[in-house]
């Protein structure tokens, strides 16, 4: 474990250095990518348990729309401050159904937290003291009590968003290694037998449903802090499809996996929309085909090699 | 002092008698075979005792406490244990991590942080592969391995916990002929083994064995006691050979008899 | 349209998110087919023709292709995985129609006007409405009807309970699988030329219209054609109801219902399928 932790600090450190070196505009795309890869980490979290969730993007949304509005309305600014409170909102709204999920797999799994994330959608969307379908724009944060300068912007968030991901990657890496990860693999595998050697198969899914939803809301929060804006469809069904292509492509081995899919997709999307506008969605969709057929276990299986 | 108590246990589904009036004790460290042909109630006894299945009437007690009530985990955690006739195991993973979740979960709560992977996790899962001969396999995945492995790979997990109460459900089913002696073999020295290794644990006289076989060449060379089942009662209960002998257990169990 | 997913998932054990892309190809057809008809010269009654005709074009040559080009190299894996593939499918079908169609809008008005206004009281309504709501009917009872009462029908009612058992018993399930995908695919495909006339066709049509229909089926029932008819029924109510007491709730009331169903009764009103919950 100390090893993990070593390697996640050294990790963050190069990459806070790099930053530095790193043009505006791909600085901004590592930190949509970070803040993004730390949702995905959410579904590959789950997906060790043997399920998929198709409806992320409610506590995306959920963890999002709770910052924003502690910024706007609470005059809650610092930055790592709203990150967290993003997450704690996130499993707030999921802790109700975590009890109820943790008994669904496969399709049903799916179907339900899809179906939830669709109501939350709906209910943003007719909620025009939330601003309805175009949603709002939130104010800058601040950095532990300090005002980020104009040119400093960039960085700052890069460098929040860096932090987090390091943080929380290695807390998952830790999750991951600790014997309730692997219990959560065995119940992937067969968790009829986890049941009868003694553990609490639908404890440990309603756990990782939490953790989870706190991985999709300190994402979101970081989301929403990196784009100023934040609307209904951080909660439709094809961002939280994004988040899932993400987690497919990274596999549930590694957490770096998550967060190098996560930039694959953010550097796809930004070049596309300059080039490609009407084919990289077309570009993803067979990508994932290959990436299904050929390494089913994701990226990160490569890496485990 | 009885291991397990079964006093008069019935249970029916939709006019079917699965078991009645069935009563057995078992004591410390026996070795118990049962028997009888399909549907005669070996398995819906082995499933009230497990858990699975609450009794419509009787009771169970397991080292004193009353387990008709409780659900497979509970138990499981009181100190009984069963493997399975079609070994259920984590295919993907490596038979050393099955171990090692197979202590995880018999064990306190789940940690959230510390790792699952600890020298002592790893010392303790190799030296019970080892005494199933397994020791070998430690490395590899799980849905790489042959049947018979497997089977002795189930019955391994089984044991991570010391349990008092082993229940073994057609553990040479599938085995080949040539295999299936030197298999119960390695699975009672595995047991023995680890009873022996239980120094200082209170009241270790062993692991007791419930095996619920068909063949009866292994019953004969391994258990100390049968409990022959025929339409969920209670047909013979004794030494091997007696029960075996017994005009009813040859007429409705063994054939021989018409 | 929701017909068609069920019965999709019903034989292949798929859930076709790229079922709206079909949709979406559909209308696309069926506006152009309907263009091509009226600048051939045709008089406008045979624009019906037009649309019945893109559907079955679209059923003909897409559903072989997916089926057996993609579909075909998955079966048999984890049923999330399959869903996944049509996913990806949809992000394909997504761009592959921008790029045949373009992004303009196009408006497919011949057929609506033809059946004229009805008078039902006070309100008039437009006759297309009610034709289609036929043409549901219709293709819900045609379909419950093939699968009982034909031939055919019982050895795709046989695929549908066991693949396994059917193919022992010598039936040729990979073509019932063609054979139901097809059919599967001409549903959706109808669906979206018949709706095209009352909508602008433009890109984005598949991606709401998806989430519906699989939340009409889930309400339904996976695989159950009267689950379809049904959630269909409720999903209407459910709608028309919130639009009338709290409009807000329209948009999600779908949902609602959806997660509704499927806490309290996963395999939906009409079980066909066991839900996977512990």
């Amino acid at each position: 474990m100390k090893r993990t932790v070593l390697s996640g600090l050294s990790l963050t450190a190069i990459f806070l250095i790099t930053g530095l070196l790193l043009p505006k505009w791909l600085q901004f795309l590592c930190t949509m990518a970070a803040a993004n890869g730390v949702v995905s980490l959410g579904i590959v979290l789950l997906m060790r348990g043997g399920v998929v969730s198709f409806g992320q993007g409610l506590v995306f949304a959920g963890g999002g729309y709770a910052a924003a509005l502690l910024s706007n309305k609470l005059g809650v600014t610092d930055a790592l401050l709203l990150t967290a409170a993003g997450g704690a909102a996130a499993v707030l709204m999921a802790a109700p159904f975590a009890a109820l999920l943790a008994r669904y797999r496969g399709i049903f799994f799916a179907m339900l937290t899809l179906a939830l994330s669709m109501v939350l959608y709906g209910v943003l969307v007719k909620t025009d003291a939330l601003g309805g379908s175009d949603g709002f724009n939130m104010h800058r944060p601040t950095l532990l009590g300090m005002r980020i300068a104009d040119a400093w912007s960039g960085y700052a968030l890069y460098a929040i968003a860096v932090c987090v991901c390091g943080l929380l990657g290695t807390a998952a890496r830790v999750y991951f290694d600790s014997a309730r990860g692997l219990v959560s693999l065995a119940v992937r595998e067969n968790e009829l037998r986890v049941e009868y050697l003694g553990a609490s198969v639908a404890r440990v899914m309603a756990a990782n449903f939490i953790l989870a939803a706190f991985l999709g809301g300190a994402g979101g929060a970081l989301a929403i802090m990196a784009l100023g804006h934040i609307e209904p469809n951080f909660s439709y069904w094809t961002t939280s499809g994004e988040f899932v292509f993400v987690a497919i492509l990274a596999g549930h081995y590694s957490v770096l996996a998550a967060f190098a899919a996560s930039f694959l997709l953010e550097l796809v999307r930004s070049f596309s929309s300059s080039y490609f506008p009407n084919t990289w969605q077309m570009a993803l969709g067979i990508f994932l085909l290959v990436v299904i057929r050929f390494f089913p276990r994701g990226l990160g299986s490569l890496l485990k090699k | 002092m009885n291991v397990l108590k079964a006093t008069r246990l019935n249970k029916h589904f939709d006019g079917v008698v699965a078991a009645e009036a069935v009563s057995i004790d078992i004591a410390a460290g026996e070795r118990v075979g049962l028997i009888g042909s399909n549907g005669a109630g070996k398995t819906t006894f082995v499933n009230m005792i497990t858990g699975y299945l609450k009794p419509d009437a009787g009771a169970i007690e397991f080292d004193g406490t009353d387990i008709a009530a409780l659900g497979p985990r509970e138990i499981m955690r009181l100190g009984v244990a069963r493997s399975f006739q079609v070994p259920q195991l984590c295919a993907e993973m490596r038979v050393i991590d099955n171990m090692i979740v197979a202590a995880a979960c018999g064990g306190e709560a789940l940690s959230f942080w510390r790792p699952a992977q600890t020298d002592g996790a790893r010392a303790r899962a190799v030296q019970l592969l080892e005494r199933f001969a397994l020791a070998g396999h430690a490395g590899r995945r799980v849905a790489e391995l042959p049947g018979g492995v497997r089977k002795l790979l189930d019955i391994a997990m089984a044991l991570t916990r010391r349990p008092r109460l082993l229940l073994l459900d057609e553990p040479t089913s599938g085995v080949s002929v040539e295999e299936k002696f030197p298999m119960m073999d390695t699975v009672m020295a595995g047991i023995e083994g680890e009873a022996a290794g239980e120094a200082g644990e209170a009241g270790s006289a062993g692991t007791a064995v419930l095996f619920v076989e068909h063949d009866m060449e292994i019953v004969m060379r391994y258990a100390s006691r049968v409990v022959a089942f025929y339409s969920g009662r209670i047909l013979a209960d004794g030494a091997p050979a007696a029960v075996l002998a017994d005009a009813d257990v040859r007429r409705h169990v063994t054939g021989g008899l018409k | 349209m929701a017909l068609g997913l069920t019965l999709v998932f019903g034989v292949l054990k798929i859930l076709n998110i790229a079922h709206g892309s079909f949709y979406a190809v559909g209308a696309y057809a069926a506006a152009s087919f309907v263009g091509w008809f009226a600048a051939a010269g045709l008089p406008p009654w045979t624009s019906i023709v037009a649309l019945l005709l893109a559907s079955v074009a679209v059923a003909a040559l897409l559903a072989p292709l997916v089926e057996r080009g993609l579909l075909r190299v998955f079966y048999g894996r984890d049923e999330v995985l399959l869903v996944l593939v049509t996913y990806a499918l949809f992000l394909i079908l997504e761009d592959a129609t921008k790029l045949l169609w373009g992004a303009n809008p196009y408006f497919v008005s011949a057929p609506y006007a033809l059946f004229g206004n009805v008078q039902v009281g006070a309100q008039s309504y437009v006759g297309y409405d009610f034709a289609l709501i036929a043409v549901a009917v219709a293709c819900g009872l045609g379909v419950w009807w093939g699968l009982n009462r034909t031939r055919t029908g019982k050895v795709v009612l046989a695929v549908i309970h066991s693949a396994e058992i059917a193919s022992s018993m010598g039936v040729n399930v990979s073509r019932v699988y063609t054979f139901a995908f097809m059919f599967g695919i001409f549903l959706a495909a109808l669906g979206g030329a018949l709706t095209a006339p009352m909508i602008s066709v433009q890109p984005g049509l598949s991606v709401s219209v998806v989430i519906v229909s699989f939340a009409v089926v889930i309400i339904g029932g996976l695989g159950s054609i009267e689950g379809a008819a049904a959630g269909a029924l409720i999903v209407g109510l459910a709608r028309a109801l919130a639009v009338h007491t709290w409009p807000p709730a329209e948009l999600f009331s779908i949902y609602l219902a959806m997660a509704v169903v499927l806490v309290f009764r996963p395999e939906g009103l009409f079980q066909r399928v066991k839900a996977r919950r512990i």
